[in-house]
């Protein structure tokens, strides 16, 4: 009877571990965020990097190297003699703070649209659902480039570039939620109490796209990323004095054969900041779902 | 069928417009006059009194805007500066590179991501489907010019397999369509092994089951076919994503086709090219998706497009 017991408690222990690993593993993609933002925040206040600062004596140092400075390193040194690390701290910083702008203005953009496209119906969805049209008709990454070449150099640009297109899925999330908002009872009372159709979509349909679109920010976050370090990778839109992943990453290509970890190890950096934001997303949106559409 | 294919079409025509519209404001408010580019610096001002009549830019701006569509219609836009000749003639010199490459690309993408959903949704929750969802989250994730030059790094560099930039042999071909597939296999992959999960619950499966099948029978013999009709409509759907990956693919790859095309004329201001070239791909993937549209309701009957029924 004992040894039943004992067989059926162990049991149990074991399933609450593997639902404990499973709670903590659910965790590091937060873990990791909170340290990108950490080293992007604090970083650049601790290591010194002149973006136009050229050390011949340091260059194409392999990672772990003592510089001439006497400092160590540690990511090795480009072409011209600049920290790899320092690159890849101060990037995180442009790409973070490039990230959250788009997603700021493309959020507040698409919710605007979206819910006002949802809620009246008739003519402002129809334009709403051509304009799409017409902006999908791009690859994303191709109008990004036009508008961001276009224009003069500077970070204010590649914002605008990459609100351009990512605006687009969170007007179609908030759409079908003001879509499914606007049939309820309470939505009918407000309008037969003459609540003016502004504080409607305020106060009784834009609360309720929460959810979706933060899911959905942090999947678009994580693209928006991509895309900025794709465009910089082209030599297109920040800046020369920007510090980005994408520049170093291209930079490095040239130095292949004898220096892989300028290329390298942004990327790493880079590849894992998209991952864990990616698993971040999933389980929001597992969570919160992402309204009606689709 | 007919109907919906017109209504389609006008649509279609429609956002072609749009397209040609959207490009012409972003070319015109954006700084730094055609006139200026072409003659240089050192150009005296009856030099540029000159060419601004004979571009036609001294005109009210809607005259312009007209005079641009109308020659839209007829894939006219200008002579490229840097090339000299018709701009659209250099962009369709260009397309086939960028066509060999994306259907390479798609033929990768379509088998490996096929096999590697059915692996997984044939047996959703074993290890292997975890394995492969979780591979494809990081496929997915990976910028794609890092992993093409991870893949130089690798097979070219280290290895000295195959050769790093260029085209010409189907050596050549090897890396940048893979590096352009790898995503595009993850979503691929994704979908499959959803819509094989999906279809592994349907009644008939149990019914194929129970008469003695082996389960590698149910799935490639009644799964399979099933479970394809979503796939074939992302290879129409992903185009335009196909296509924006090759922009940036062909730059790591030095692939003469148009995305290396575009990038080349907007970072020298050759707008003639610039509007010809994204013209020319959203046109391209507004008829792929028109396709897709129009063959997912034909390989699925329950599907009927909205004015048919």
């Amino acid at each position: 009877m004992s040894v039943l017991v004992d067989a059926r408690s162990g049991q149990q222990v074991a399933a609450r571990r593997a639902h404990a690993t499973r709670r903590w593993l659910g965790r590091i993609p937060y873990v990791v965020l909170a340290l990108y933002a950490v080293i992007g925040g604090v970083g650049p206040l601790l290591i010194d990097y002149d973006p136009v600062h050229v050390s011949l004596d340091d260059r194409l140092l392999r990672p772990g190297s003592h510089l001439s400075t006497g400092a160590t390193a540690w990511f090795g040194t480009d072409g011209v003699g600049r920290d790899v690390l320092a690159q890849v701290v101060y990037g995180a910083r442009t790409s973070v703070l490039i990230g959250v702008c788009t997603v700021a203005v493309s959020c507040l953009v698409g919710v605007a649209i979206g819910t006002v496209a949802g809620y009246f119906r008739g003519w402002p969805d129809m334009v709403l659902a051509r304009g799409i049209d017409i902006l999908l008709a791009f690859p994303a990454i191709l109008l990004t480039i036009v508008i961001a070449g276009a224009f003069e150099r500077s970070v204010l640009v590649v914002v605008v570039a990459l609100s351009a297109t990512a605006w687009i899925s969170f007007a179609r999330v908030t759409r079908s939620v003001a879509l499914s908002i606007r049939e309820r009872a309470w939505v009918d009372a407000a309008r037969v109490l003459g609540v003016r159709p502004v504080s409607i979509l305020l106060r009784h349909i834009v609360p309720f796209t929460a959810g979706p679109v933060v899911a959905l920010a942090t999947l678009e976050f994580a693209l928006v990323v991509l895309a900025e370090a794709g465009l910089s990778f082209l030599g297109i839109g920040l800046p020369n004095s920007a510090v980005s992943w994408g520049q170093t990453i291209a930079n490095g290509k040239q130095y292949l054969e004898s220096a892989w970890w300028i290329s390298a190890l942004p990327g790493i950096a880079l590849s894992l900041l998209i991952i864990n934001i990616g698993i971040l997303g999933d389980q929001l949106t597992a969570r919160y779902g992402r309204g009606h559409l689709r | 069928m007919i109907r919906v294919v017109v209504k389609r079409l006008l649509i279609g025509v429609l956002v072609m417009w749009g397209a040609a519209s959207l490009i012409f404001v972003i070319v015109r408010v954006a700084p730094g006059d055609p006139v200026s580019i072409l003659l240089g610096p050192d150009a005296g001002q009856d030099q540029i009194d000159q060419l601004t009549a004979s571009l036609g830019l001294d005109r009210p701006m809607f005259a312009q805007y007209l005079s641009y569509l109308g020659h839209a219609v007829r894939f006219d836009f200008g002579d490229s500066y840097l090339f000299g000749r018709p701009a659209m003639a250099e962009v369709l010199e260009r397309l086939p590179a960028t066509a060999e490459l994306m259907l390479a690309s798609t033929l990768i993408a379509v088998v490996v991501g096929l096999a590697l959903g059915l692996l997984a949704g044939g047996r959703p929750g074993t290890a292997v489907d975890r394995v492969v969802s979780a591979s494809t989250i990081a496929l997915q994730s990976f910028p794609t010019f890092w992993v093409g030059i991870m893949l130089i790094l690798i097979f070219a560099l280290a290895l000295r397999l195959l050769p790093s930039a260029g085209s010409g042999t189907p050596a050549h071909l090897v890396l940048p369509a893979v590096t352009l597939a790898l995503p595009f296999t993850a979503i691929v992959a994704r979908l499959t092994r959803t819509s094989v999960a999906d279809t592994m619950r349907e009644p008939y499966i149990q019914t194929a089951r129970s008469k003695g099948l082996t389960e590698r029978q149910v799935l490639l013999g009644h799964a399979l076919r099933n479970s394809l009709i979503p796939v074939v409509t992302i290879v129409g759907l992903h185009m335009g994503g196909l296509m924006g990956g090759a922009v940036i693919v062909e730059n790591v790859f030095a692939w003469p086709g148009l995305g290396s095309l575009v990038v080349d004329s907007v970072s020298n201001r050759d707008y003639q090219v610039v509007q010809a070239a994204t013209f020319l791909i959203a046109g391209i993937v507004m008829l792929f998706n028109l396709v897709a549209d129009l063959v997912y309701s034909q390989l699925d009957p329950r599907i009927r497009l909205e004015g048919t029924s």
